[in-house]
């Protein structure tokens, strides 16, 4: 069976794109990484591909907010590509810096590239880029990334606006009732806790969300960097473990188009 | 037409950057405000229809969830107690976010839109005086060496400058040596007076003036901080001549010890050893020390990335995958009134560092994973500034080819006016009045535009496009064309430089420092597809010239010729002259100090020092796991918190071998003797790799010194002590050299005339490859009932020690370091820890064994019983005295208890003992000689001392 695609979209200021490529190819996958110019000029196009993944980093410097600029150019210039590639039934995650820009695409928490955004990811409360592991609480819902992980796990941040902050309280309502709050900031025994258990002040703990359909998934912690059992900070404490609890937001993805 | 549009978090969020200026102004004693408003205000030059306006601001610069915005207004208008006040940058610095915009707004699909620029507008609430906002304005909200409040009526835009040409000779021929000097004083070109005689000599002999840019280019070339003169020139030194005392102890060390692993050494932009079949790893560090002094957050900014363009411009290019910082600063807690002029507080340059170093690093997607904080007060007009990067070469691909022919092409950032005269003003002292003339030299960098940089030009590497790099750093493309292509010659043509504004000189166009700039030499064969790749990112290449074979450099502009000199003349011409350089130990009384009673609260005491306590405030703004190789990280333990002596990093993620990464600094034993000191940076860094489960094997050094002026021989002997104490100390070892470089002038001239030096400081920053990070030990204690054994000899060296100091004691016994025994040791330590005898393993620095002690317990959150009386110890019979010696060469060493026979085994015949054993109560106890218990203090309680005094 050939692999399954992934595209890993660099702009200028992106940088985990090679280990999000990585970690999808470790898993069985096929990742290349492509630069939004050739997506904007045509030379590679969506349609070849089964997963999109916008990396974390830091594009166009984060410069005027978090995202931003990559988000309008995917709004404005790939709607079409966008809506296409969602309606074929493939798979988009953005992580950290790839969420911000999702979120201000109007890719989560549903597709409307309209520009009506209703949730954002705005300054942590503490005032500065933090770097800590947090505990996550992975909720029961349709995101397809997320199934069958543990009830608790442990993934790095590193950001300095991550603060998910609704437009209003429908939209808070919404998320809850649709199911689409897929991770939240836990103390280690899986409560809700301040902060810096909750790094950076989001409503509810809000870590992650996807879309109705569980395709479309945007997360503020890195999978990435949970990867190697040698990632884990206390892993010359507790031991190696046989693997890093990111693997399977990776292994998930790519074994969505196996089965 | 200009369009004004704000923007501000909406009236009910949080706002953390208003509330920043809050506590900002309760640390100057200002406790009257009530409220602030922050709001981002950007300038847009040309027409623009009302609905474009809208568009501008509700689809790209306000985040409508979070954010109101105002268009040709303002949100809130100040009245009653309210007052406004709007910083923009000077003309002609970096605004990064402008340039952004001006491309955000192409891709919402509007035209148009010539110029951009950003300010921000504070509206601050509460009653304050006209000097309480004059001292908020300068200490809080601006830096005016790169800022200013923007004035009703002010020109935002700049107006079109005209290109100039006028070509400049500068009457040389004739002038007496007073004039000589004048010359060099006016023109800043930090040249003495046999260095302006040669260049005088030398144009006699061509029978013409010599161009201002010839001139310039000299000066730069010969700058202490291109040419290291000092050090590679003559020092008369207990009567004899020493002939290049850098080549008679770094170079000779690393020449003698001949180690394989060695690629690349003293020649390239960083130093290369082996990592593994196929890549190796190059090391460089450097200081940006004038820079941050003047504008903290640029300064450390370029620093930074700086650093980072060099392992970039060695070999072929290497990928940056570590950065590291230390920093040296003035006392955070002084009192502002205390401050002499001229001087930023401590505190304010600490955040101004960090912010600096944290938002290229992070920006650029490279960890900060290794670094040190120091604090004397001695730093307070000069602080350092030490940026590392290491990077990860393809071994193939260490070697550059210069040759004739090729096209010179500059990629990357644009040139402004920005950094002139950095390389040589930094070879000068700093005074009260610096602020004047370092105002063209202080920039702010652009991460994008250099992390765009390095992405192409790896992909460039690999297919083979260019045959030669360098970056342009101080001096910029005098420095980097004169250097690279020294064996050839070259031509340029400075017009075709690209440039950020238009009205620069030839000269300024030639000698800017404007960051994110390297050049590449392209065989002709390969020029369209190389800027066919760089232009596929939307990065700016632009042919300047082409290598010749006449070893001359040629400028021309406009067709001109402006400047030619011989490439021997440049790089060998500089007349070495002697320096006088004399060494005396200082006058230090030996008194005891009194001894203190509660050796429980000097613990305490100690942990909460500046240069002991946690550094994590620092520590977590960095991204220190990007790249996704972090085995070790800075802070470790049960809740991720502990003082790692380490960073561990494996660069290839399909691989488990890994880079092992530490550092030795420590200034306080410079001000007794710069010879021990040296050596024990050399100890400590090497203890910290041993510490993580690292070996000597495979371990290189770097150096970095920063002294005063080396002109006054008081300052040169101890320069030249701390070197020969480098060449003694790591030829034991046997770890060789590979980069280095030394600052120097690091003084501060007081308004009074007084000159206050740094202390003599030597960073040492070692690096090691691991074949297996899983063999890795972490400082936190692991379980209880493991035994706690002190590996190393303690002895009665209490000079330049926390405890001395904190009891009022003085002592001229700085810290020894006996290398034979230490290697010894460090070598049967580092076996017993590959044999996996170790749970975990701390080096014994500042504070010595108790802190030592301290921390292990805490990290790992286990109490531990010790007692002193099995301590292995020289000349020492005091508890006081064997908890806080600074002795080097030891550890603490906590080993599982099923291996301690075998541990004991391999340590035989090495000083060592069991002294302790880790315990659950949460309680570190310490008995001393005389049996009785002389700490007993909780762990938590510890922690809370070690991390009250920087949790900002």
């Amino acid at each position: 069976m050939a692999k399954v695609r992934v595209l890993v979209l660099r702009a200028a200021g992106s940088n985990c794109d090679q280990e999000t490529k990585f970690a999808f190819d470790a898993v069985g996958g096929q990742a290349d990484l492509v630069h939004i110019n050739r997506l904007l000029e045509g030379t590679v196009s969506l349609r070849d591909y089964q997963i999109l993944a916008v990396p974390g980093g830091f594009t166009y410097g984060d410069d005027i907010s978090a995202g931003k600029v990559l988000a309008n150019q995917l709004r404005l210039k790939l709607a079409d590509q966008l809506q296409d590639f969602y309606t074929a039934g493939k798979l988009i995650i953005g992580i950290c810096n790839g969420f911000q820009v999702l979120v201000k695409a109007g890719l989560l928490p549903r597709l409307d590239l309209s520009a009506g955004q209703e949730v954002t990811l705005t300054y942590n409360d503490s005032g500065k880029f933090e770097d800590r592991w947090v505990y996550l609480h992975v909720n029961q819902t349709s995101c397809v990334f997320t199934q069958g992980m543990p009830q608790i796990v442990r993934l790095p941040v590193a950001h300095a606006e991550g603060k998910l902050v609704v437009r209003n309280e429908t939209v808070l309502q919404e998320l809850k009732q649709k199911m689409q709050i897929v991770l939240q900031y836990v103390d280690k025994d899986g409560n809700p806790a301040g902060y810096p258990m909750n790094p950076n002040g989001s409503i509810e703990g809000i870590a992650g969300i996807c879309d109705e359909s569980g395709r479309i998934f945007g997360l503020m912690p890195h999978p990435e960097r949970h990867f190697h059992p040698t990632h884990h900070p206390q892993w010359t404490r507790l031991g190696l473990a046989k693997e890093g609890d990111g693997v399977a937001v990776f292994r998930n993805a790519v074994n969505y188009f196996k089965a | 037409m200009i369009t004004r549009i704000e923007r501000a978090h909406k009236a009910d969020l949080f706002d953390p950057e208003a509330q920043a200026v809050v506590s900002g102004a309760a640390d100057l004693g200002i406790k009257t405000i009530e409220r602030v408003f922050f709001f981002h205000v950007t300038y847009l030059l040309g027409d623009l229809a009302p609905a474009d306006k809208r568009r501008i601001a509700e689809e790209l610069l306000t985040d409508r969830v979070t954010q109101d915005y105002a268009v040709d207004g303002y949100l809130r208008r100040a009245a009653g107690d309210a007052w406004s006040v709007e910083i923009t940058y000077n003309r002609g610095v970096t605004d990064m976010v402008a340039e952004t915009t001006l491309k955000a707004v192409r891709d919402l699909g509007i035209e148009g839109v010539q110029d951009a620029k950003t300010a921000r507008r504070y509206e601050i609430i509460g009653r304050l005086s006209d000097a309480q906002k004059e001292l908020i304005v300068q200490k809080l909200l601006m830096n005016k060496v790169n800022e200013h409040v923007v004035q009703p009526g002010e020109e935002i835009f700049m107006s079109k400058a005209e290109d100039r040409f006028e070509l400049v000779y500068v009457p040389l021929l004739q002038a007496s040596p007073e004039e000589l000097m004048r010359i060099s004083r006016e023109r800043d070109l930090f040249l003495n007076l046999a260095e302006m005689s040669a260049i005088q000599e030398h144009f006699r002999r061509l029978k013409r003036e010599p161009t201002d840019v010839e001139l310039e280019m000299l000066a730069q070339t010969w700058s202490e901080h291109c040419s290291h003169k000092t050090l590679t020139g003559l020092v008369e030194y207990n009567g004899e001549v020493i002939d290049n005392p850098l080549k008679k102890t770094i170079f000779q060390v690393t020449r003698e010890l001949n180690k394989p692993w060695c690629l690349s050494v003293f020649k390239d932009n960083a130093g290369v050893i082996e990592f593994d079949d196929q890549y190796a790893v190059c090391f460089k560090v450097e200081t940006h020390n004038h820079p941050s002094a003047m504008e903290p957050y640029g300064g450390a900014n370029t620093g930074i990335g700086g650093v980072i363009r060099d392992p970039l411009g060695t070999g072929l290019g290497a990928k940056p995958i570590i950065n590291t910082d230390v920093f040296c600063f003035g006392p955070v807690d002084m009192r502002h009134e205390d401050l002499p002029k001229g001087v930023l507080h401590p505190k304010r340059v600490m955040q101004g560092v960090v912010a600096g170093v944290r938002d290229y690093g992070n920006r650029m997607g490279i960890p900060t994973c290794n670094g040190a904080v120091f604090f004397d007060e001695r730093y307070l007009g000069n602080p350092l500034v030490f940026c590392g990067n290491v990077g990860l070469i393809p071994r193939n691909m260490i070697e550059k080819t210069v040759t004739a022919g090729d096209y010179i092409v500059v990629v990357g950032g644009r040139t402004g006016r920005d950094g002139i005269h950095g390389a040589t003003a930094s070879s000068g002292e700093l005074h009260s009045e610096s602020e004047e003339i370092w105002s063209g030299a202080v920039q702010i960098g652009n991460p994008i535009v250099e992390k765009k940089l390095v992405d192409t030009l790896l992909q460039a590497r690999d297919r083979g496009l260019y045959r030669a790099i360098t970056d342009c750093g101080a001096g910029g493309l005098s420095s980097a064309v004169g250097e690279l292509a020294k064996s050839t010659g070259a031509e340029v043509d400075l017009e075709k430089v690209p440039l950020k504004y238009h009205g620069l000189t030839y000269m300024e166009i030639w000698i800017s420092e404007a960051q994110e700039r390297m050049v590449i030499f392209v065989p002709p064969e390969k020029l369209d597809e190389a800027l066919a790749l760089f232009a596929s990112e939307d990065v700016e290449a632009t042919v300047i010239g082409r290598t010749t074979g006449d070893k001359k450099i040629r400028l021309r502009y406009q067709g001109q010729v402006v400047g030619e000199l011989d490439m021997e003349f440049l790089h060998e011409g500089l007349p070495r002259i002697v320096r006088k350089a004399v060494w005396q130990p200082p006058q230090i009384v030996e008194s005891p100090g009194k001894p203190a009673h509660d050796l429980g609260q000097v613990l305490h005491r100690i942990l909460a020092a500046p240069n002991v306590c946690s550094k994590e405030w620092v520590i977590r703004q960095y991204d220190h796991e990007v790249q996704a190789g972090s085995v070790l990280k800075p802070l470790v333990g049960v809740e991720n918190d502990g003082p790692g002596d380490a960073c561990i990093v494996r660069p290839r993620l399909d691989s488990l071998r890994a880079v092992i990464l530490s550092n030795g600094l420590n200034p306080k034993y410079g001000l007794i003797d710069p010879y021990w000191m040296a050596a024990s940076a050399i100890d400590e860094a090497l203890r910290n790799i041993i510490a993580v489960g690292g070996s000597l094997e495979r371990t290189a050094l770097l150096d970095n010194f920063c002294w005063g002026n080396t002109d006054k021989p008081d300052r040169l002997g101890g320069l030249i002590r701390a070197a020969q104490a480098c060449y003694d100390t790591a030829k034991i070892f046997g770890t060789p050299f590979i980069s280095g470089k030394d600052s120097l002038n690091n003084e501060f001239q007081t308004e009074t005339g007084e000159s206050i030096a740094v202390p003599p400081t030597l960073l040492i920053s070692a690096i090691s490859v691991m074949e297996d990070c899983t063999k890795a030990v972490s400082m936190d204690l692991k379980r209880p009932e493991n035994p706690l054994y002190m590996v190393g000899l303690t002895k009665n060296e209490l000079g330049g020690s926390h405890y001395l100091e904190l009891i009022g004691g003085s002592s001229a016994a700085v810290p020894h370091v006996d290398a034979k025994a230490a290697k010894k040791l460090f070598q049967a330590l580092s076996a017993a820890m590959a044999a996996g005898t170790v749970a975990a393993c701390h080096d014994c620095s500042e504070g010595g064994l108790g802190v030592a002690l301290a921390e292990m317990a805490f990290a790992g959150g286990w109490g531990a019983d010790v007692d002193l009386s099995a301590l292995p110890a020289e000349g020492v019979d005091r508890d006081d005295l064997l908890l806080f010696s600074e002795s080097n060469s030891r550890f603490v060493v906590e080993v599982k208890a099923e291996k301690s026979r075998e541990f004991e085994e391999m340590l035989k015949g090495l000083p060592h003992a069991k002294i302790g054993r880790v315990t659950k109560d949460n309680r570190l106890r310490i008995k001393g000689l005389g049996g009785d218990e002389i700490v007993s203090e909780p762990i938590a309680a510890l922690k809370e001392s070690w991390q009250t005094t920087l949790r900002w």
